[in-house]
C-alpha cells in the first residue's frame, strides 16, 4: 500500500463562490484562495452581466433612456430614476411643481423600504433563517402594490419624468400608504423579536468583519456601510435635493464596524424612512403633477452636470457630459454597490469562509447595478 | 461563570420568543394567492404589452403618424402604411391608412414612451400578463389582427 499523499503546510486551494452561487444573489463571481475553512485572498471578478447601460445613454435620447435607470437596480429601482430626472431637470432648467416632488420623495421612501424588506429577509436567509423571509416578502407586497396602483409596473417602475410625473396619485394611494405605516411599524417590532434578538443570530453578526471607517473612505464606500462604521454621510442630509430638507428625519450611525451595525443601520433607516412617508402624506400639497414650461425634445446645454442621490444602497451619483445634442456625450453612472462590494476583498482577508459570506450580505448587493 | 450561564439562559429565551412569533403566524390567515387556480385583478394602470385602440367603426384610431416608432427606445415597433382614396365632401382624397402594426415584445421595456407620444390616444397598455412560451416568434405581435380578433370577440 502506497502512503497517503501528504499535503504541505501552505496549501491553499481556489474556492469559486458564483457565478451562480445562491449566496451572491447574482452573476457575481469571487475567486477566493482557501486554507482550508479561512480566506487567503480573495479576488472579486465582474462583468456576467455587463449591459452597458453608459453606452446607451449615450446613443438614446434623454427620454429615451429613461427606462434604463430602473434596470440597475431591480429592488430599488425609483432612487435611481430620482437621480437621472435630478440631473436633466437641473441642467436643463425645468421646474418641478412641488406636488410631483413631494410624491417623489414618498415613492422613493415606499420603495427604500421595499429594498431593504427584501435585503433583510435574504440576509436572514443566508444565515440559515427562511420565516423572516416570507415575513418580509408579506410586507414588501404591500408596497409593491402600492407603487403598482400608482406606476403600473411591481419592479422596473420608469414612473418620473422630466418636469414631473407620470401620473398623479389618488386617494387610494395615500390611504393604502397611511394604512401602511402602522402595519409596519409592527412589523418592524416583530422582525427585532425574532430576529435582532436571535442569540445565534447575534453570535454570528456581532464582532465579525469589521470595516473601518478609513477603509470606507479607501474605497468609496457609501450608504448604509459607511454608516455602520461611524461615518455620518447622507446625501440627502450632506448635499439636500428634491423636499427632503422639509422633512424631520434622523440619520442611523453606528460605531461599532462590524456587521451586526450594517444590520442595524438598515433596521433603523426603515423607521426614518416610514417617518419621511408620514410627513409627505400629511404635507402633501395639491396642484399641477406636470412642469408647465417644458420643452419637448430635450436637449441639454454644452457642460458637465453631476447629480448624487441617496439610494437604498448608498449614494448615487450620474454624471452627464453634453455637447448641446440631443444626446449625451458621455455619462457615467456612480453606483454605490461597485465601491462598496469593493472593500470585500480586502476585509475578508483572514476570515472563515462562513463569516464572509455572511459580510458579503451586509453589503446589500444587487448584482445589475454594480454591473452595470 | 454567571455570564456563561446568563448567556445560556438569556438565548434560550431569545430561541423561545422567536418560536413564540413562529408559532402565532401559524394561525394568521393564509394570504398566498393559489395561482393560476386563483387570480387576482390587474391594477387599472398595469401596463402590459400596447394594444391598438379602435374607434367606432371598429377601425384602428391610428393614423399612422410614427411618433410611437421614433420614440420607442428599443425599436419594437414597425409601422407599415397604404394609401387609399375617399371621397370627402365629393372630392377624392388620398388618405394613409394602417396596414401593419407589428410589435417586437422580446425588446420592449414597457416604458410607456410609444403611449404617452401619441397623440391620438391610438394605444394602450393590455392588461395582458399570462404570456409564457418557449419561442421567441410568439412575442412578435401583430397588433392589427389582435385587434380584429378583439373586434370580432365583442361583436
Ligand atoms: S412600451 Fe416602450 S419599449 Fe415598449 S413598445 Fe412602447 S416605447 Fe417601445
Ligand atoms: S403615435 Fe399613435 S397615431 Fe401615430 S403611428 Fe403611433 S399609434 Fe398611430
Amino acid at each position: 500500500m502506497s502512503a497517503p499523499i501528504q499535503l504541505r503546510p501552505d496549501e491553499t486551494f481556489i474556492l469559486n463562490v458564483g457565478p451562480q452561487h445562491p449566496a451572491t444573489h447574482g452573476v457575481l463571481r469571487v475567486k477566493m484562495q482557501m486554507d482550508g475553512e479561512y480566506i487567503v485572498k480573495s479576488e472579486t471578478v465582474l462583468g456576467y452581466i455587463h449591459r452597458m447601460h453608459e453606452k446607451m445613454g449615450e446613443n438614446r435620447t434623454y427620454a429615451q433612456y429613461l427606462p434604463n435607470l430602473s434596470r440597475l437596480d431591480y429592488l430599488g429601482a425609483l432612487g435611481y430614476t430620482h437621480g437621472h430626472v435630478l440631473a436633466i431637470e437641473r441642467a436643463a432648467g425645468i421646474e418641478v411643481p412641488e406636488r410631483a416632488e413631494y410624491i417623489r420623495a414618498i415613492t422613493v421612501e415606499l420603495n427604500r423600504v421595499a429594498s431593504h424588506l427584501f435585503w433583510f429577509g435574504a440576509f436572514v436567509m443566508d444565515l440559515g433563517g427562511f420565516s423572516p423571509l416570507m415575513y418580509a416578502i408579506q410586507d414588501r407586497e404591500h408596497i409593491l402594490d402600492m407603487l403598482e396602483a400608482v406606476t403600473g409596473a411591481r419592479l422596473t417602475y420608469c414612473y418620473y419624468r422630466f418636469g414631473g410625473l407620470y401620473n398623479d396619485v389618488d386617494d387610494d394611494f395615500t390611504e393604502a400608504a397611511k394604512r401602511f405605516i402602522p402595519r409596519m411599524r409592527k412589523s418592524l417590532k416583530k422582525y427585532d423579536a425574532l430576529v435582532t434578538g436571535n442569540i445565534i443570530f447575534q453570535k454570528r453578526l456581532e464582532g465579525i468583519a469589521p470595516v473601518s471607517a478609513e477603509m470606507c473612505r479607501k474605497y468609496g464606500a457609501t450608504g448604509p456601510v459607511a454608516r455602520g462604521s461611524g461615518i455620518n454621510f447622507d446625501v440627502r442630509k450632506n448635499e439636500p435635493y428634491s423636499v427632503y430638507p422639509e422633512f424631520d428625519f434622523d440619520i442611523p450611525v453606528y460605531h461599532e464596524c462590524d456587521s451586526m451595525a450594517r444590520y442595524k443601520v438598515r433596521m433603523d433607516e426603515m423607521e426614518q424612512s416610514l417617518r419621511i412617508i408620514e410627513q409627505g402624506l400629511e404635507k402633501l400639497p395639491g396642484g399641477p403633477i406636470m412642469a408647465e414650461k417644458k420643452p419637448k425634445n430635450i436637449k441639454l446645454p454644452v457642460g458637465d452636470f453631476y447629480q448624487a442621490v441617496e439610494t437604498a444602497r448608498g449614494s448615487f451619483g450620474i454624471r452627464i457630459v453634453s455637447d448641446g445634442d440631443k444626446n449625451a456625450y458621455r455619462l457615467k453612472l456612480r453606483s454605490p454597490t461597485y465601491s462598496n462590494m469593493h472593500l470585500f476583498d480586502e476585509a475578508c482577508e483572514g476570515m472563515l469562509i462562513m463569516d464572509a459570506l455572511a459580510f458579503m450580505g451586509t453589503l446589500d448587493l444587487v448584482i445589475p447595478e454594480m454591473d452595470r | 461563570m454567571g455570564g456563561y450561564f446568563s448567556e445560556i439562559f438569556n438565548g434560550s429565551k431569545s430561541l423561545l420568543i422567536g418560536m413564540g412569533i413562529t408559532f402565532r403566524e401559524f394561525f394568521k390567515p393564509t394570504v398566498t394567492v393559489q395561482y393560476p387556480y386563483q387570480t387576482i385583478k390587474m391594477s387599472a394602470r398595469f401596463r402590459g404589452h400596447i394594444e391598438l385602440i379602435a374607434d367606432e367603426e371598429g377601425k384602428p384610431k391610428c393614423v399612422v403618424c410614427g411618433m410611437c416608432e421614433r420614440a420607442c427606445p428599443s425599436g419594437c415597433i414597425t409601422l407599415g402604411s397604404t394609401s387609399i382614396e375617399i371621397e370627402v365632401d365629393g372630392k377624392i382624397k388620398k388618405k394613409k391608412v394602417l396596414s401593419k402594426y407589428d410589435l417586437d415584445f422580446t425588446k420592449c421595456s414597457l416604458c410607456g414612451q410609444c403611449v404617452e407620444n401619441c397623440s391620438f390616444g391610438a394605444i394602450e397598455f393590455s392588461k395582458e400578463y399570462n404570456l409564457a412560451s418557449t419561442r421567441k416568434e410568439d412575442y412578435h405581435f401583430n397588433l392589427l389582427e389582435r385587434l380584429k380578433r378583439l373586434e370580432e370577440r365583442n361583436a
